[in-house]
C-alpha cells in the first residue's frame, strides 16, 4: 500500500481527535462543539468517497437538526455547569478494558478475514440521480415507513415534553428534596 | 485524476470506523452524564454510517447508502424522544446524571 493521501489522512485524525474530545470534555457544550466538527469531518470523508447526497444530507440532519436540539436542550437546563459526580478510577479502567477489548477483537477478526476484492468500485453510486431512483424504486415502502416513524417520534416527543398538572407536583417535590439535601 | 478510494483501501476506513465505534462505546460505557450518552450513541451511529458508506461505494452498489439514510432516519427519531425524555427526567430529579435512575434494579 502507498502512502495515503492528504486529505484523508487529515481528516481521520481531525475525526478521531473530535471523537476523543468528545468523550473527555467536562463541559458537556464543548462536547456538542466537537461533535459538531466531527460531523462535519465526517461530511468530508463521505464527499471523498463520492456521496454527495449523503453529505449534504449528514450536515442538514446531523449539524443541523440534530446538535441544535441537543445545544438547545443543554442552554434550556442550563446544564453548561452542571457537575457530573466524581467517578472512581475503577469506572474508567473496567470502560477502558471493556471498549479496548472489542476494538482489539474487531480488528484482530478483520486482518484474519483475509484479502477483500471488491469488484466494482463506482464513483457514481452516491449521486442524486442513481439513489432516488432505487430509493423510489427498491426501497418506497421502508420509505414511506419511515414517514410514519418520524410522526410517531414527533407525537411521542410533544407527549413526553408537556406538562401536566401531576408533574407540578412532582417538580416542587423533587425540588424540596434537593434543598434538604 | 485518481479518485480517493483508488488510492485508500477499504481497510484504512474499517480501522477509522472501528476506532470510533470504540471511542463512542467507551464513553458510553464511561461518563455519567445522560445529555453524553445520547452523543456518545450518535458517534457509534455514525461510525456505523461511514463504514456502510465506504463499502457501497467500493462495491458499486448503492443500497447501502440507502441504509445510511434510513440510519439517519432513526437516529434523528431517537435523539427526539430520548431528549423529551431527558427533558423530563431533568424535571423530576433536577439532574441529568443516570446514577439516580435506579429504581428499577431487581
Amino acid at each position: 500500500m502507498s502512502s495515503l493521501p492528504i486529505p484523508f489522512l487529515v481528516l481521520s485524525f481531525l475525526t478521531i481527535l473530535c471523537a476523543l474530545y468528545v468523550v473527555s470534555s467536562k463541559n458537556p457544550v464543548h462536547s456538542v462543539l466537537a461533535l459538531i466538527v466531527a460531523f462535519f469531518s465526517i461530511s468530508a470523508h463521505y464527499v471523498l468517497l463520492n456521496a454527495q447526497f449523503l453529505a449534504i444530507v449528514n450536515l442538514m440532519v446531523y449539524a443541523g437538526a440534530i446538535m441544535v436540539l441537543f445545544l438547545f436542550v443543554l442552554m434550556l437546563l442550563n446544564l453548561g455547569k452542571a457537575a457530573e459526580p466524581i467517578k472512581s478510577n475503577a469506572w474508567a479502567i473496567s470502560a477502558a478494558i471493556s471498549a479496548g477489548s472489542i476494538l482489539l477483537i474487531l480488528t484482530a477478526a478483520f486482518q484474519r478475514s483475509g484479502e477483500q476484492v471488491y469488484r466494482n468500485p463506482s464513483d457514481s453510486v452516491g449521486l442524486v440521480k442513481n439513489l432516488g431512483k432505487v430509493l423510489f424504486g427498491e426501497y418506497l415502502i421502508p420509505f414511506e415507513l419511515s414517514g410514519a416513524l418520524f410522526i410517531g417520534a414527533m407525537v411521542g416527543a410533544v407527549l413526553l415534553g408537556k406538562r401536566d398538572s401531576g408533574d407540578h407536583e412532582s417538580a416542587a417535590l423533587a425540588e424540596e428534596k434537593g434543598e434538604n439535601a | 485524476m485518481n479518485t480517493v478510494f483508488q488510492q485508500v483501501d477499504i481497510s484504512h476506513y474499517i480501522y477509522l470506523s472501528t476506532v470510533l465505534f470504540c471511542i463512542g462505546l467507551f464513553g458510553v460505557l464511561f461518563r455519567r452524564n445522560a445529555i453524553v450518552l445520547l452523543m456518545c450513541i450518535e458517534l457509534m451511529l455514525n461510525s456505523v454510517n461511514l463504514l456502510l458508506t465506504a463499502f457501497s461505494t467500493y462495491m458499486g452498489d448503492s443500497s447501502g447508502q440507502l441504509f445510511v439514510f434510513f440510519i439517519m432516519v432513526v437516529a434523528a427519531a431517537e435523539a427526539a424522544v430520548g431528549l423529551a425524555i431527558l427533558v423530563m427526567i431533568y424535571r423530576n430529579t433536577r439532574s441529568t446524571t443516570v446514577n439516580f435512575l435506579s429504581n428499577l434494579k431487581g
